[in-house]
């Protein structure tokens, strides 16, 4: 590792040589009350690598890595830094060994500015800050390592991806050699992931190590150097060198099964029209979120409405649910109006709706998953928890969720199982037979083998004569699931296409708002 | 119509303006923090009471001044304690936090209900500037005490919004676990503004004592003014310096009775006039209860939740 940065970033690393790991971890065994997260663990990163940490979802991977930065403390186990053993009691501990987490969950005031959160606790500041000072030193870090970013911008107005990049500026700012990036492209699009990636070759290029974890096995591919799969918290197996897994082997490596998400499309001739849209504009806080949306979706057929996140899908998809009332136009489903009747009288009409925000809109995080269940079956005043107890197990069953059983607080979940409790939920039926299934970005956080039993669970829904309409940013999904795929484009639907026909290339650069008319779809 | 008289009513509302400033700059800074103390009335009465038997006792304005700020800071520790490291509701902590002032107070002030305070705060004479027509009563015929509020709120805004510990009160309370995750103990800096407010309301309690009232009486003396701040602290927008100019526009409004008494103007009956603060008051405390709008006007967004670490 005495070699300059560059030659180190190129080809593959130095393993065999004397000189220690930058980090590494051994033996690390954690536990949570009734599982055991990590399952004495080894793991190791060198400087200028990307190593992947592969894995179902509730393998362990999020604990892995929250104790390499110092957020949650081993049961057992022991961690060195460049070959000496140091102890994380805090993150902040972490960062003075150069060892920063990019969260999921963007930790930013989104009220202060970009460089305000960048400096926010870094020691060296003086008392009396001067913005100009620290806008132009945040800049400069950020400039030195290719990521350009806007140091008087207000974090509350930035899109996602470049909330991500702040986050990164703001651990490099602080010194940080070893980066973890849980999940960092669950919430971008294509088009930011690529930055998203020529910064982290910027960044290994400069010495840096980066600890990354997906579920996009297209993305493992292209920028690990290195990767380890996890699996119910033990490591059970390791691919090195860069590009020299395929998708196919580390699907198998981390299901321990073939996976086939091959495009389904709807194999009955479709039914009458169960979800119509009429015209239905919406105006929140004076600016108009939806324009003029009108379209239907037939029972039996599946719709995908692809957008970049913020272009009104959320608004669309709680109008139709009830959650919100248009300003204008009507929504009926099953032929009877539910305009502004509010969500039960939509569910009552037979809808299920699984909602973006899964732990705010979608689950109740204090109560258990059979409470959560609950909440959409019958609404007698006695509760009857009992009798739901074998439908929950078996849910959990066909699910593979991992929980401690229907007693299993829902935010104790990981990302992924929570996200699994609410499909198995609202796709497993109400209190009155489902018509019309509206799913917003049903798989986002969940792993293939996940993956492959939704979209299995939503064309058997489809086949069994369901109207679905499915909103997500995921292009692969809509592309390779929907019979007939709308593009959003601030607030109005700006394309229209066959599914089967459906151009990747044409329906990006619609969703990116380059689209002029609606085109091939009315043939 | 005589000039004079509203002159006067002016410069009294600077000076009734005091307790407002010091009350509401430290309810702002608790608030900044994201506690929500509405524990200010029983502070202020239980520190105006202990301000007056320490004067009394000790024949000092300043032992009574010190002695009354520090029973404020006191009083809520015990609202940082329960609020912040026992993680209880902060509404209900600092309604009994009222209760249990006003209560402290009527227990030490029993024996000295209605006695005269004779170990006064005087105003500082600045000479000739005083006698400055209009300027000089409105700007220079205060005490230092009063002088000390607008000072605290001008520095208060610099410190909120440039210097280093400012900004990390601000992170606090709009967003504790960023702050967490930045490796700064949020417990640590709620506490120290929960107490540090405290210490501010108890010495606006003491000079409302020391500076403003005849005597002690239980009933009278505060009136009501510490949720007067509260509400002055929505106003404001949690900002210093908003906040002086609200100050002396209610410090106005709570003497306009008075003065339209005075001057035998009575369209409006001075029951209206009376009421007027105390509507407002009411207004924005409702508005308080209301976290999605209190947030458009510049509410802190973590304000009144506690914090815990792993909740995901
Ligand atoms: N704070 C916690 N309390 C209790 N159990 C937890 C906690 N955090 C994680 N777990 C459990 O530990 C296991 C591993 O969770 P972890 O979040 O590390 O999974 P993951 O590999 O990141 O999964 P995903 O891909 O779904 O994000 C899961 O079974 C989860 O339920
Ligand atoms: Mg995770």
């Amino acid at each position: 590792m005495s070699s300059t940065s560059h030659e180190v970033a190129q080809g593959p690393h130095h393993s065999g040589g004397a000189a220690p790991s930058a980090l590494s971890a051994h033996s690390i065994v954690k536990r949570f009350p009734g599982v055991l997260a990590n399952d004495n663990v080894n793991f190791d990163i060198n400087a200028g690598e990307v190593h992947t940490l592969l894995g179902e979802n509730g393998a362990g991977k999020s604990t892995l890595a929250a104790m390499l930065c110092g957020l949650y403390q081993p049961d057992s186990g022991y961690i060195l830094r460049n070959g000496e053993r140091i102890s994380l009691p805090s993150p902040r501990a972490g960062l003075q060994h150069g060892i920063a987490m990019v969260h999921q969950h963007f930790k930013l005031v989104e009220r202060f500015s970009v460089a305000e959160n960048v400096v926010l606790g870094s020691r060296d500041l003086n008392f009396r800050i001067d913005r100009n000072t620290i806008d132009e030193k945040v800049a400069a870090v950020a400039e030195s390592y290719g990521l350009p970013i806007d140091p008087t911008a207000v974090v509350g107005e930035l899109s996602v991806g470049q909330r991500q990049r702040v986050e990164i500026v703001k651990a490099l700012y602080q010194g940080a050699e070893i980066l973890l990036l849980d999940e960092p492209t669950a919430v971008l699009v294509p088009a930011e992931v690529e930055k998203l990636f020529e910064n982290v070759r910027a960044m290994t290029a400069a010495g840096k190590s980066i600890v990354f974890i997906s579920h996009k096995l297209g993305e493992v591919v292209e920028i690990s150097d290195r990767v380890t799969v996890l699996r119910n918290g033990q490591v059970t197996g390791h691919v090195t060198g860069k590009g020299s897994a395929n998708t196919k082997e580390l699907a198998k490596l981390m299901v321990g099964r073939d996976i086939d998400l091959a495009p389904q499309r709807a194999s009955h001739p479709i039914g009458h029209e169960i979800l119509q849209i009429r015209d239905v504009s919406l105006t929140l806080n004076g600016v108009d979120v939806l324009s003029n949306i009108s379209f239907n979706v037939h029972a039996g057929e599946m719709v995908g409405i692809a957008g970049v996140a913020g272009n009104g899908q959320r608004e669309l998809a709680d109008t139709i649910a009830g959650l919100i009332s248009p300003t204008s136009g009507s929504v009926s489903i099953g032929g009877a109006m539910s305009t502004d009747k509010g969500p039960i009288h939509a569910r009552e009409l037979g809808l299920a709706y699984v909602p973006e925000d899964r732990l705010g809109v979608g689950l109740v995080p204090s109560m258990s998953i059979l409470d959560n269940l609950l909440l959409t079956r019958d609404r007698d005043f006695v509760v009857d928890r009992a009798s739901l107890q074998p439908e929950a197990s078996r849910l959990i069953d066909q699910y593979e969720i991992k929980a401690n059983g229907p007693e299993h607080v829902a935010r104790k979940l990981s990302g992924g199982n929570a996200q699994k409790v609410l499909l198995a939920r609202e796709l497993s039926g109400g209190r009155t037979a489902t018509k019309l299934l509206v799913v917003c970005s049903p798989t986002r956080g969940l792993d293939v083998g996940a993956i492959e039993t939704v979209r299995r669970v939503l064309d058997d829904a489809r086949s069994a004569g369901q109207a679905i309409l499915l909103i997500s940013e995921d292009l692969d999904e809509i592309l390779s699931l929907s019979d007939r795929v709308f593009v959003i484009y601030r607030g109005a639907i700006v394309h229209e296409t066959p599914g089967e026909t459906a151009d990747l290339a044409t329906v990006g650069a619609a969703m990116a708002g380059l689209s002029s008319t609606t085109s091939e779809g009315h043939n | 119509m005589n000039d004079n008289i509203w002159i006067l009513a002016i410069a009294n509302s600077v000076t009734l303006a005091t307790t407002l400033m010091f009350g509401s700059l430290g309810a702002l800074f608790t608030e900044r923090a994201g506690v929500l103390n509405l524990g200010v009335e029983g502070v202020l009465l239980s520190s105006a009471i202990s301000s007056f038997l320490a004067a009394d006792a000790s024949g000092s304005v300043w032992v009574g001044l010190a002695v009354g700020a520090i029973v404020g800071a006191l009083l809520t520790c015990i609202h940082a304690g329960l609020a912040v490291i026992l993680r209880a509701n902060q509404i209900v902590s600092g309604l009994a936090l009222v209760i249990f002032g006003t209560g402290l107070a009527n227990f030490l002030g029993k024996p000295a209900e209605g006695k005269d305070v004779v170990t006064k705060l005087k105003p500082i004479t600045f000479g000739p500037l005083t006698d400055i027509p209009i300027l000089g009563p409105v700007l220079f015929k205060h005490d230092i005490i009063t002088y000390l509020a607008i000072a605290l709120a001008i520095g208060a805004s610099w410190y909120l919004f440039r210097s280093r510990p400012g900004l990390e009160l601000r992170a606090t309370g709009d967003d504790p676990a960023t702050v967490d995750a930045q490796g700064l103990s949020v417990a640590n800096i709620r506490i120290r503004y929960t107490v540090f407010g405290g210490l501010l309301m108890g010495l606006g309690g003491s000079w409302l004592m020391l500076a403003q009232s005849a005597a002690w009486h239980q009933s009278a003396t505060t009136n009501g003014i510490g949720w007067i701040a509260l509400a002055l602290v929505v106003f404001a927008g949690w900002r210093p310096m908003r906040l002086i100019f609200g100050a002396v526009l209610f410090g106005f409004t709570l003497q306009l009775p008075f003065t339209l008494q005075a001057e035998q103007i009575d369209a409006i009956s001075a029951d209206y006039t009376k009421m007027l603060p105390y509507v407002a008051t009411l207004v924005a405390l409702v508005a308080l209860s209301r976290p999605s709008r209190v947030n458009a006007l510049g509410a802190p967004r973590a304000l009144g939740t506690p914090f815990v670490r792993d909740e995901r």
